[in-house]
C-alpha cells in the first residue's frame, strides 16, 4: 500500500525514459572522470612533483577541493536533517535532492585526500598506526562517520519510494526490477512499517545535526589546529560550518532549478519551495560577511607582525584579486539578486547561486594558501608563491564530473523527489505536526 | 639518559655552508637540481638563513644555521595522523619512512620549516652515487615521505658500538653530528642538556643563549648564542 501522492505519475516520469541527451552526459562525465584517474595514475608513478605544490605551498587546490565537497556535503543534512528536527514542512520536496548532494559529494572528498597523499598505497596505516591526537584523524574519523550514516540516513527514507518503484515501473527491464525489489527490503506500507521509519528518521535527524556541525568543524581545524598565522584562529570552526551550508544550500538551490527544468517537475518544484531557500540564503549571505568581518577586524586591530603578513597578502597583495573577487562573488552580488530580483526571477537567483559557489571554492582557496605561502619563518626563506599545474586542474575537473555522473545517473534510476513524504496522507512528521495544530 | 641538544654561536659562524654540505654527504640527502630548486623543493636538512635587518644605510645581515630543532614539545609530532615521526626516549624527533603517508600535515605544523618532502624519488649524478653514505639507516628515502634531520642519529648508533669495542662505556662526548664535526669556526657544539658539567648545558644558560620562536612553547633544544 503506497500513501496517496497525486504528483507520483509526474514524478516517476524522468525514470521511464533514458534519453540520447542522457547517454551523451553520462558518456562525457565518465570520460572526464576516465581521464582524471589516468591523470591520478601518473601523478602516483612519477611523485607528487607533477603538481605546483612546494615549499611552503605544501597544501593547494587538492585540499581546496575537499573542503569544497566536505561544504557541498552539507547542505543535504542541513535541510534534511536539521530543518526535520526544526519541523520546517515546506522542506520535504527538497530532502532528496538535498541529500542526494550529501552522498555524492562526500565520497569525492575524500578522494580529494587520496589526490594528496603522497603515499596513497598507505592509507590503511591510518588504522593501523592511528594517533589520536592528530586533526587528520579526526577528520577520518568524522567524515567517515558522516560518510556512513548519510547512506543510512538517505537509504532509509528511500525504502518506501523504492518500494513504489518496484510496484509501479511493472515495464521496466528485467534486472531494474530486481533491483528494485531487493533494495526495497520488503517493503509493504503498512502503518506501522511507516511509524517504525518515521521514528528512525527522527532520531537519525538528530544525529545528524549533531555529526554535521562536527563534522565540518573539524575539517576546519587541520588549519586551526598549527600555529600558522591564519589559521590559528577560534572562529575558523564555526566559520567553515556556515559557508559549508552556506554553499551547500546554493548548490541545492541549482540542482532543484536545473532537476525542475529538465526533468518538468514545475508542480512539484513550486516557486514557494525557492522563495524559502532565498530567505535562508539571505541570512547565510549576512551571516558570513559577519563572519569574516569579526575575522578580519580581530586580526587587523591585534597588528601583530606574521599575522599582518597574511592579512595584507590577502587584502592588497599577491591574493587580492582572488580575494576581491572572492567578496564580490560571495557577498555583494549574490546578496543584492537574493534581495532584490531573486524572489520574482528563478533564473537571477539560480545566477547568484552559481556564484556563491565559484566563490566559495575561492574564498576556501584563500583560507588555505596566503597563510601557507607567509609562514612564520618568512624573512629568513623569501616569499612563497603556488601555481597549480594542469595534473591538478585535470583532477579537479575529474572529481566533478565523478560527482555530476553519480547525480545524473541516479536521478534516472530512483524518484529525485520523496513521493511518500510528500503524499496527501502520509503519518510522517509534517503530517502529524499539522493534525496537532488542527486539534487544538 | 642523555638529552641531545646543540648550540650554535653565533659569532662564530662565518655562513660558510660547510654543516649544509656535510649534511648532504652524511644523509643521503637527494640532488634537486636547478629547476627543482627554483621552485623551492630543495631538501637541506640543515640550511642557513640569510635574515636581513633594518634599512640603508643601517643594514644588518644575520645568518641562521637551522638544523631541525629537537622541539621538547614538538608540533610536527602530534598532528602526525599515523605515528610516524615521533620523538624517541633520548629526545630526538625522528621519521619512520617506512610508514609515513605523505599527508604533509607535519611540514605546515612546524614553525621552522625543518621538514621536507620527497616530490620526486631520489636522484644523483652518476659521479656523486659511489659517494652515497652506504649505512642502511640513512638509505635513500623513497618518494612521497617526509624527512628532516635526525642529529645524524646513525652516529649515535656507531659511536656506541665503537666504545662497546673498545671496551669502555658510551659517554656524550663521543656522538657528534656530521653539521657539529665538520664546523669550520668551531661555532657549533652538541652534547647532552641534562648534564650541568657539559659545554652545551653551560652555553645554553649563557645570557647570550636565545631559541627561535620561543615563544610558541615549543621548546626547541636548538640553542644559538647572540650575534655580539
Amino acid at each position: 500500500m503506497h500513501p496517496h501522492n497525486p504528483h507520483e505519475s509526474i514524478i516517476l516520469a524522468p525514470l521511464r525514459v533514458i534519453t540520447r541527451g542522457d547517454k551523451l552526459l553520462w558518456l562525457t562525465l565518465f570520460g572526464v572522470f576516465l581521464a582524471g584517474l589516468v591523470v591520478w595514475i601518473y601523478q602516483f608513478v612519477l611523485g607528487l612533483g607533477v603538481t605546483g605544490l612546494n615549499r611552503p605551498v605544501y597544501w593547494g587546490i587538492y585540499l581546496t577541493n575537499f573542503v569544497f565537497f566536505i561544504g557541498l556535503a552539507h547542505s543535504g543534512t542541513f535541510i534534511s536533517a536539521i530543518l526535520r528536527v526544526a519541523g520546517a514542512g515546506w522542506r520535504t520536496p527538497l530532502t532528496r535532492a538535498a541529500e542526494a548532494i550529501t552522498l555524492f559529494s562526500l565520497p569525492f572528498g575524500v578522494m580529494s585526500i587520496l589526490c594528496d597523499m603522497g603515499r596513497p598505497d598507505r592509507i590503511l596505516n591510518l588504522v593501523f598506526y592511528g594517533r589520536f591526537q592528530s586533526p587528520l584523524l579526526w577528520d577520518v574519523t568524522a567524515v567517515g562517520l558522516y560518510l556512513l550514516s548519510s547512506i543510512f540516513f538517505f537509504y532509509f527514507s528511500l525504502i518506501p519510494d523504492i518500494a513504489l518503484c518496484r510496484d509501479r515501473l511493472t515495464d521496466a527491464p528485467r534486472w531494474r526490477r530486481r533491483m528494485y525489489e531487493v533494495l526495497a527490503l520488503g517493503w509493504q506500507g503498512t502503518p506501522d512499517q511507516f511509524r517504525r521509519l518515521d521514528r528512525v528518521l527522527d532520531g537519525m535527524a538528530i544525529f545528524m545535526s549533531m555529526v554535521v556541525v562536527t563534522v565540518h568543524t573539524v575539517v576546519s581545524w587541520i588549519f586551526g589546529m598549527t600555529l600558522q598565522p591564519g589559521w590559528h584562529t577560534a572562529l575558523i570552526g564555526p566559520f567553515f560550518l556556515l559557508g559549508a551550508i552556506f554553499s551547500g544550500t546554493t548548490a541545492v538551490v541549482i540542482v532543484l532549478a536545473v532537476l525542475r527544468k529538465v526533468y518538468h517537475l514545475e508542480k512539484v518544484l513550486t516557486p514557494d519551495l525557492f522563495n524559502s531557500l532565498r530567505k535562508l540564503l539571505i541570512v547565510f549571505t549576512l551571516g558570513w560577511s559577519y563572519m569574516m568581518g569579526a575575522e578580519f577586524l580581530t586580526t587587523g586591530y591585534g597588528n601583530m607582525t606574521e599575522e599582518m603578513v597574511v592579512l595584507n597578502d590577502k587584502f592588497s597583495g599577491q591574493y587580492a584579486p582572488i580575494f576581491w573577487t572572492m567578496v564580490v562573488l560571495v557577498f555583494v552580488v549574490p546578496l543584492f539578486i537574493f534581495l532584490v530580483k531573486g524572489k520574482k526571477s528563478l533564473g537571477w537567483l539560480v545566477g547568484a547561486c552559481v556564484l556563491v559557489n565559484i566563490g566559495m571554492w575561492l574564498e576556501r582557496f584563500i583560507v588555505i594558501v596566503p597563510t601557507e605561502a607567509s609562514p612564520r619563518l618568512l624573512p629568513y626563506l623569501g616569499g612563497g608563491a603556488y601555481q597549480p599545474t594542469w595534473v591538478e586542474a585535470v583532477i579537479t575537473l575529474s572529481l566533478f564530473a565523478g560527482m555530476f555522473l553519480l547525480y545524473a545517473v541516479f536521478t534516472r534510476f530512483f524518484p529525485i523527489v520523496p513521493i511518500w513524504e510528500t503524499a496527501e496522507h502520509h503519518v510522517g512528521h509534517a503530517v502529524e505536526a499539522a493534525a496537532i495544530a488542527e486539534a487544538k | 639518559m642523555p638529552r641531545w641538544g646543540m648550540v650554535i654561536d653565533l659569532d662564530k659562524c662565518f655562513a660558510c655552508q660547510s654543516c649544509t654540505v656535510a649534511c648532504r654527504m652524511e644523509n643521503n640527502t637527494p640532488i634537486a637540481g636547478p629547476h627543482q630548486t627554483e621552485q623551492d623543493r630543495a631538501i637541506l636538512w640543515n640550511e642557513v638563513l640569510p635574515f636581513v635587518e633594518g634599512e640603508y644605510p643601517k643594514v644588518r645581515m644575520t645568518f641562521i644555521p637551522r638544523p631541525c630543532q629537537h622541539c621538547d614539545e614538538p608540533a610536527c609530532v602530534k598532528v602526525c595522523p599515523v605515528k610516524a615521526t615521533y620523538k624517541n626516549e633520548e629526545g630526538t624527533v625522528l621519521v619512520d619512512y617506512e610508514r609515513c603517508i605523505g599527508c604533509r600535515m607535519c611540514t605546515l605544523a612546524c614553525p621552522y620549516a625543518v621538514r621536507y618532502f620527497n616530490w620526486y624519488p631520489p636522484e644523483w649524478p652518476e659521479a656523486l652515487k659511489a659517494h652515497l653514505n652506504p649505512d642502511p639507516e640513512v638509505k635513500p628515502r623513497p618518494a612521497g615521505v617526509v624527512e628532516k634531520c635526525t642529529f645524524c642519529i646513525q652516529r649515535r648508533r656507531k659511536a656506541e658500538e665503537q666504545a662497546k669495542a673498545e671496551g669502555r662505556p658510551f659517554t656524550a662526548t663521543d656522538y657528534v653530528p656530521a653539521c657539529v664535526q665538520t664546523c669550520t669556526g668551531h661555532a657549533r657544539y652538541f652534547g647532552d642538556l641534562d648534564d650541568p658539567n657539559s659545554l652545551v648545558f653551560q652555553l645554553a644558560h649563557s645570557p647570550r643563549a636565545y631559541r627561535l620562536f620561543e615563544e610558541l612553547g615549543t621548546q626547541p633544544k636548538v640553542y644559538y648564542l647572540k650575534q655580539g
